[in-house]
């Protein structure tokens, strides 16, 4: 079975954002990007899938401008097959996005679409499930362990009590929690072979969705700043302060 | 703007979390109700009735309602959807797995985590870990809404809303449960709890968490982690405070071998109070902390209970 990633270009997470002085939103100018961290997770979870032969073929699609190529360069160099690069300006939010791997679900067919529980730029953590409603599929979302089989996965999912476990008819949509595995580097060969895979070139009109924002973003601000503290010597000074100064225990 | 909200429960009882969403629900002006959806959830369905603020409690009883999963909820909400202006759900693990999916059959964007209600179409919300804050504007219409409950206030009791049952809506047929480990603790849930104290890779193993248990269980706190902690096998996943874990905003946050990387401090940064106890002063923790304990761990957490002992806890 086809299995297909969605791959996001976001901030690289090391990078402390700074909000713009006017409020119009963050400073993204020459700041680090790099693929979301979840995402490299559902690459590794499809490359190993089909290592193991669950999977022929794992095709990655970026939603994003010219740049995102790179994004689906590292995971054809992680060995994904083949990448679709769907160019877009703008932010495009999760509904938009969606609606574009609906139409690239319906022409590829794959039998699972992994994507990552949500991206950490934008945290909205809502791409996912989004898709799999509008294809009238089934979800396993933050995933924790996979099994899989011709017509149907069992998804191990991280919830706030613990772990709970469900089966899903095929196909399906996962997305990807942290220790789903942890994703390999990608050798310099890889780097060097993923240059010749293809990359297919659209845009949004192709699958005939209008990517205008919905929402308005009116302001982004700083949130409110904490100071730094005192230091205390002992635990006990620790303890006198929580329960006298404080008054928290 | 009639508002719904969907009730976070255990069926036998309700979650701090749905109180908290009923706040959310109130401000954006209209009447608001809460739907109980479960298996054998009167009881839940009764404590969502004390809550002030609330006309109506709908109730959906069915095995399907069991583990909420995203399927079934998806349609049993967009059979209701008609009737609101408003869908409100808290962003737990659960009300992020089924909102998504009803937002899209609504063709409206979810408006995810909001921390405040400016307005009956303006919400601010957290972004980039919570680095910046967004103050944004859906189209007017249907809305589809997480709340981050640490922003928002539980509604009080002494309210009387009106039972009505719902029926269950068609099975989709697309998802079974299969089973779940849930951890057990008789001590207060992490998003509940007025003190945390959490623990990270400096705690070297998962042993060493019981020098943290027992300061747990002197000021009745929950137990949290790093995501360093429950890489490495020290903790269970829900442990995990975070970005990409739990967020919370307690009375008091004692970070203990954590360094403060900006994913953990996404997850705990609006606590009232919080406590740091790190070898190194260097550590980013201190920044945000308004006590510090430059200290070995292994010494200062058996001080800290022994000093809290001596303090008549
Ligand atoms: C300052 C700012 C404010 C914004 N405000 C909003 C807002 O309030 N509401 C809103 O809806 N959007 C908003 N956006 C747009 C947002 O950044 C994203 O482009 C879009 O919303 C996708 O959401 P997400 O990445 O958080 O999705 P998530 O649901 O968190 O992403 C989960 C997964 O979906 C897949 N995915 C998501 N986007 C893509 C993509 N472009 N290409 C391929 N795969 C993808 C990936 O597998 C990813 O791991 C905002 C952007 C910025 C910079
Ligand atoms: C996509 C993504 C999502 C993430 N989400 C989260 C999240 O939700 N939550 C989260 O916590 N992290 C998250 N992280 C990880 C985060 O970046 C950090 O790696 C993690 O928080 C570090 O955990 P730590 O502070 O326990 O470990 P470290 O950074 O290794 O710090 C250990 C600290 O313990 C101190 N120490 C060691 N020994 C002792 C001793 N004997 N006595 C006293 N102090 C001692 C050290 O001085 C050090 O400061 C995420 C990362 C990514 C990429």
């Amino acid at each position: 079975m086809k299995v297909l990633v969605p791959v996001k270009r976001v901030i690289d997470y090391n990078v402390k954002v700074r909000v713009k002085a006017d409020s119009s939103g963050v400073d993204l100018a020459n700041v680090k990007m790099s693929m979301n961290p979840f995402d490299e997770i559902s690459v590794e979870e499809a490359v190993r899938l089909k290592e193991k032969g669950k999977a022929s073929e794992v095709v990655v699609v970026s939603i994003g401008p010219a740049q995102a190529s790179e994004t689906i360069r590292t995971a054809l160099a992680m060995g994904a097959d083949r990448g679709i690069l769907v160019k877009t300006e703008g932010e495009v939010e999760p509904l938009a996005v969606a609606k574009i791997l609906k139409a690239i679900c319906e022409a590829e067919k794959p039998g699972l679409a992994i994507l990552g529980k949500q991206a950490i730029d934008d945290d909205s953590n809502q791409t996912g499930q989004m898709l799999a409603a509008l294809l009238g599929w089934a979800q396993g979302t933050f995933a924790h362990n996979l099994e899989l089989d011709e017509t149907s996965a069992t998804i191990e999912r991280e919830i706030d009590g613990g772990l709970q476990t469900v089966k899903v008819k095929l196909p399906a949509v996962m997305t990807t929690d942290l220790r789903l595995n942890e994703p390999r580097y990608a050798s310099l060969p890889n780097i060097m072979k993923a240059k010749k895979k293809p990359i297919d070139e659209k845009t949004a009109a192709d699958y005939g969705v209008d990517t205008t924002p919905r929402l308005k973003v009116l302001k982004v601000t700083e949130p409110p700043k904490r100071q730094a503290g005192i230091k205390v010597k002992t635990a006990a000074e620790l303890v006198e302060k929580l329960k006298n100064e404080a008054g928290v225990i | 703007m009639a508002a719904l909200v969907i009730a976070e429960h255990t069926n036998t009882a309700l979650k701090d979390a749905t109180a908290k969403t009923v706040t959310a629900a109130s401000q954006l002006g209209g009447p608001v109700h809460v739907l109980v959806a479960g298996q054998g959830c009167a009881a839940a369905a009764e404590e969502a009735r004390k809550l002030s603020g609330v006309e109506t409690v709908l109730v959906a009883d069915s095995p399907l309602y069991a583990k909420m999963l995203a399927e079934p909820m998806e349609a049993l909400l967009l059979s209701l959807a008609d009737k609101y202006d408003a869908l409100l759900a808290p962003a737990t693990t659960n009300g992020k797995n089924y909102m998504p999916r009803v937002a899209a059959k609504l063709d409206v964007p979810q408006i995810s985590e909001i921390l405040a209600v400016e307005g009956p179409n303006t919400f601010r919300r957290p972004i980039y870990a919570g680095n910046a804050i967004q103050t944004i504007e859906a189209p007017s219409g249907k809305k589809v809404i997480t709340v981050r409950t640490t922003g928002f206030k539980a509604a009080d009791g002494g309210g009387s809303a009106a039972l009505q049952q719902v029926p269950a809506a068609a099975d989709p047929g697309l998802s079974s449960f299969v089973n779940e480990e849930l951890s057990k603790s008789d001590r207060p849930e992490l998003t509940a709890a007025k003190i945390i104290i959490s623990g990270g890779r400096g705690m070297q193993s998962g042993d060493n968490f019981h020098l943290l248990d027992r300061i747990a269980d002197k000021l009745h706190a929950a137990v949290g982690a790093s995501r360093a902690a429950v890489d490495a096998g020290f903790v269970p996943n829900d442990y995990q405070v975070g970005q990409t874990g739990k967020v919370v905003a307690p009375e008091l946050y004692i970070a203990v071998g954590i360094s403060g990387a900006i994913q953990h401090l996404a997850g705990m940064k609006d606590s009232k109070v919080i406590a740091a106890i790190n070898k190194d002063e260097e550590a980013p923790i201190f920044q945000v902390a308004d006590y510090g304990l430059v200290a070995d761990l292994f010494k200062a957490v058996p001080e800290f209970e022994e000093a809290l002992t001596k303090a008549g806890y």
